[in-house]
């Protein structure tokens, strides 16, 4: 219970770090960027609008503990403003609009990724010193290297543009009408295919030589050997005593490696267009539109850190040694 | 140590002796010698060594100027342009060239940043302990789980127009938290060993012990680290270019990915403009990585290559 406790506090610890630091940024700006805002939309936007901004944007003469209140505030209550580039649209509809793209397109690929890199993993550490053990590290290792945007440039350059195979962008063909129907999820899963390979490809690497360093290391363990010396089969020494324990550090990678395959994934969704929370947060960027660069920011945060705090909780279930208590360094 | 615990924590090899520490003398051979131990590493260390050259040697070796934009738009790659020129009539030969050096320059700095202020913090939080490994090893735990991209963005979102130099500097500032971590829990283990108690005794000044008698110790895990911050700048560096989020008008392999897309590349089948620019960092990346296979060996013998001659038994 201890565990859990420490876990959600540190959820909790880590999502007002992340709140003050997207409040403070703006205001360590020497020649507040609001403010250039502020006059590039006077005449565009109304009071209202004008005044929510102030408030967000420290334009205001307001004590900045107050504005700093009145921030938290807002944000706990999903109260994040308008969108200057979706005017009049508010950020939070942006945001849910965007937000299932993403998670559907990095939530398939890297579970796909665990899996498959993970089964590889074990594999090449059975048959070790084999033309796949020697070929597959490093060739999953070029991919990792690889930065994420360039992989899905050329994915997009030979599938999309040569071959005609895939779509060149988006997440549906506009001829398809959204909603529950063949054609559109037939649609979805065409335009999802390429992105999800690229995320896929880039995030695989990790999985296949974590497992497999875990695997070699358990399988010097005095167990296994004498697990195998005792003539147990060797399909049950590699799953029963060798992956079992090999896959726990996994778990625990897995949470670290959210925040890189949430920032690779930014990159994907630009290079396709795909209208993920990425996407928006960098044509928000580009087109300077505040409320909605801080919401995406918070979102991405907030997402990586309920990611963390499953896999943590998860992994109190999976080795009884941390839910005792008994954690070493 | 490992061998009593099944479940090891990643990223966390074990200590090695103090025997293994390497001596002053002829430290560059040893490091040689150590990156020709293995097949692997030793094309790493090649690769890595070309491009440095690459960089270094830009200025004589470039034909043309990477900015000037004299030539014809999109020439496909001849015996004049290697590698074509771009929509802007430039040669990408030149600016592959010239991009290496910022790429690299940018790269190699933050990744170096990064490990020193991962050494100050988690050296000093695992040998302090107490209340100041409390407060610091929270603080890189939430500059680990914070998405690091993301967190750049929004930093560039304020800050228009910024320079490699300045990319840089906030990648290295904002990527220190993994290093420290796996430093911190380095210390920890090293910390009671008779050797750091000796020297303790011997009335040696805390910065003494952590500076002269741990961070030697843990030289490979270092030097691990330092690949590992490289790769990671050189990467975000780029991502920030592409984006646009970094001075347009420089040049890096970032930049020229940036142009080429929107310079549409892709739609007018211009593949020799941005296959190069990635094409190095990718390679740069590999070289990086495979740097490191060398390294991991080191610190870990069960990873070592299985010997030829012991698959062949005899019977």
């Amino acid at each position: 219970m201890r565990y859990v406790t420490q876990k959600v506090l540190f959820f909790v610890v880590c999502l007002w770090a992340a709140m003050t630091l997207n409040f403070i940024l703006p205001r360590m700006i020497p020649g507040n960027p609001a403010l250039a805002m502020f006059a590039k939309f006077q005449g565009q936007l109304n009071p209202q609008a004008l005044h929510a901004l102030e408030l967000q944007f420290g334009f205001s003469h307001q004590p900045i503990l107050l504005q700093y209140v009145n921030y938290l505030k807002s944000f706990l209550t999903l109260h994040w403003g308008l969108s200057y580039t979706y005017y009049p649209t508010p950020v939070a509809t942006v945001i849910a609009h965007s937000l299932p793209w993403t998670i559907g397109l990095v939530g398939t690929a890297t579970f796909i990724a665990v899996v498959v890199g993970t089964v590889l993993g074990i594999y090449i550490s059975w048959r070790r010193g084999g033309v796949l053990d020697n070929t597959l590290p490093v060739a999953t290792m070029f991919l990792q290297a690889m930065p994420y945007f360039w992989t899905g440039t050329i994915l997009l350059f030979v599938f999309a543009f040569e071959l005609h195979w895939f779509p060149l962008g988006h997440a549906y063909s506009n001829t398809v009408t959204p909603g529950f129907n063949g054609p559109f999820i037939a649609s979805v899963l065409r335009h999802g295919l390429l992105p999800g390979l690229t995320v896929f490809l880039g995030s695989l690497s990790g999985w296949v030589i974590g497992m497999r360093n875990n695997m070699v290391n358990t399988l010097g363990e005095d167990y296994v050997i004498f697990a195998e010396a005792k003539g147990v089969s060797t399909w049950r020494v590699m799953s029963s005593y060798a992956a079992r324990n090999a896959i726990l550090p996994q778990v625990t990678s897995f949470a670290l490696a959210m925040g890189l395959i949430v920032s690779g994934s930014i990159l994907t969704e630009v290079v396709f267009s795909y209208p993920g929370i990425g996407f928006q947060l960098t044509n928000a960027v580009l087109s300077q539109d505040l409320p909605l660069i801080q919401a995406s920011f918070l979102i991405i945060a907030v997402s990586v850190l309920v990611v963390n705090l499953i896999v943590d909780l998860l992994y109190a279930r999976l080795d009884p040694r941390v839910r005792q208590g008994g954690e070493t360094h | 140590m490992a061998q009593n615990s099944a479940v090891q924590r990643p990223g966390v090899p074990p200590v090695p002796s103090p025997a293994t520490r390497p001596r002053k003398v002829g430290a560059m051979r040893r490091v040689v010698q150590i990156m020709f131990s293995n097949r692997k590493s030793a094309v790493g260390f090649c690769l890595f060594l070309f491009f440095v050259a690459l960089a270094v040697l830009a200025p004589w070796i470039a034909p043309y100027s990477p900015t000037s934009t004299q030539f014809a738009p999109s020439l496909h790659p001849s015996a004049q342009h290697w590698f074509g020129t771009t929509a802007q009539g430039q040669d990408i030969f030149s600016q592959f060239l010239y991009g290496a050096r910022s790429t690299l320059v940018v790269g190699i700095g933050a990744g170096m940043l990064a490990t020193a202020l991962s050494l100050l913090i988690g050296v000093t939080a695992g040998y302090r302990g107490g209340m100041t490994d409390t407060i610091l090893n929270f603080l890189s735990n939430i500059f680990l789980v914070l998405p690091g991209l993301a967190l750049l963005i929004l930093i560039e979102s304020y800050v228009h127009n910024s320079t490699p130099v300045f990319n840089g500097l906030i990648i290295g500032l904002t990527g220190w938290a993994w290093g420290a971590r796996v430093f911190r829990s380095q210390t920890m283990s090293l910390a009671h060993r008779d050797f750091v108690t000796a020297a303790k005794l011997t009335g040696a000044s805390d910065l003494r012990v952590m500076v002269m008698e741990i961070m030697p110790n843990m030289t490979s895990i270092i030097a691990s680290n330092i690949m590992y911050a490289c790769l990671a700048a050189i990467l975000a560096e780029s991502g920030l270019a592409f984006l646009g989020l970094e001075n347009v008008s420089s040049i890096s392999w970032g930049t020229m990915l940036y142009w080429s897309s929107q310079g549409d590349a892709i739609l007018t089948g211009g593949w020799w403009w941005f296959i190069p620019p990635g094409l190095g960092i990718a390679l740069v990346g590999l070289s990086l990585v495979l740097m490191n296979y060398a390294i991991d060996q080191l610190t870990n013998p069960r990873l070592r290559e299985l010997p030829k001659a012991k698959k062949k038994v005899i019977w």
